[in-house]
Order: C-alpha cells, then structure tokens, then sequence
C-alpha cells in the first residue's frame, strides 16, 4: 500500500499548521520517500520527540502503509 | 501498535541493560535484510564501536514489542547505555554532524 506525496503533507500540515514540507519521491514509485519538515513547534524538543512529532502527524502509517520515509526535522 | 507484554518489555530491558551499545536491526550486522538496519550497523562499525544486534526478523514478538517499547515505528532502532538515540536518519545525520561520535565520547564506548 502506497501513499501519495500530497496525502503525506497533508497529514503532517494537520498536526503541524505551521510547518513548511519538502517531500521528495526517491524512487518515483510512491514508496519510498523523503520528507524534510521545518516548523516552530519542534522548538525545545529533541530530535526523537521531533521525529515522533511527525509519526504521531502520520496517525500510525509509518511502519505499515508507508514503508520509507526517510525523516529530516528543522526548527525555524 | 500492538500492546507490549511484560514478558517482551522484561526481555528488551534486559537486553539494554546487558550490552552498552544494542541495535535492533533487520537481520544480522554481517547480513542485514534491510538497507536501514544496514547503514546503522555500517555506520557503527565504521566508527569501531562493539555494538549487540539483535535480529528482530527472528522473533516477531521482538519486532513490534521494540516499537511499542521505544514509542518508535520503525526498525532499526540504536540503544546506548539503555538510552534510546534514534533510528536511521537520526543516528546518520547525528553521524554526519560528529553528534554520534560526541555521543560514544561521553558515555565512554568504543575504543576512540
């Protein structure tokens, strides 16, 4: 099961308003991705809680329906 | 994500406990089954450092046990010193940045 860039952001916009997202379809096959995530809210967290951060957004895809998305996280 | 027994959770805790630094990983450090748990164990040897992995294709109760257990979706997933650090692209960029290496400095692994 694959997922779609636009769908990814969305998710992640939903949990994070504020974020700017660059998501990148490595393999142009709609399963392996990268997603680079800048937002204020990661700001005082740690890059663990910051990558949970966007797998909470994800509400449990991460692991199943996506099986790569390579995670990057900025404050800004 | 499936609930965490206590046998499993007991199990995790002593396996963190038992080696100061444990990768959970897909498949062996001498054959990975995953391109992720690969660079992580690369990346670990490159820098010397005596890692335990465990093989979490193995025991399927050890695969999502581990997650559940780190609040973690993804395999691998690096423990130091009991502390959880990360998972690929966390440990690679921290390895990137010279953060791993300051990592391993102040908890004294590996031989640097």
């Amino acid at each position: 099961m694959a997922m779609s860039a636009e769908e990814i952001e969305l998710l992640i916009k939903e949990h994070l308003p504020d974020s700017e997202i660059t998501i990148q379809d490595l393999r142009g096959d709609g399963d392996h991705y990268s997603a680079h995530i800048k937002s204020k809210l990661f700001s005082g967290k740690t890059k663990i809680q910051q990558h949970q951060m966007v797998y909470t957004a994800l509400k449990g895809k991460m692991g199943d329906q996506l099986h790569a998305l390579a995670i990057k996280t900025s404050i800004i | 994500m499936s609930n965490l027994d206590e046998n499993t959770k007991d199990r995790i805790q002593t396996e963190i406990d038992a080696s100061e630094v444990v990768l959970f990983m897909k498949g062996t450090p001498v054959f990975p089954q995953c391109g992720f748990s690969s660079m992580v164990s690369q990346i670990l040897s490159h820098m010397n450092v005596e890692f335990k992995g465990i093989d979490v294709l193995v025991e399927s109760s050890l695969r999502e046990g581990v997650k559940a257990f780190s609040n973690w979706p993804t395999i691998p997933q690096l423990y130091v010193k009991g502390e959880f650090v990360g998972g690929c692209d966390i440990i690679k960029e921290m390895h990137e940045s010279g953060e791993l290496k300051q990592l391993f400095d102040e908890k004294n692994v590996g031989n640097s």
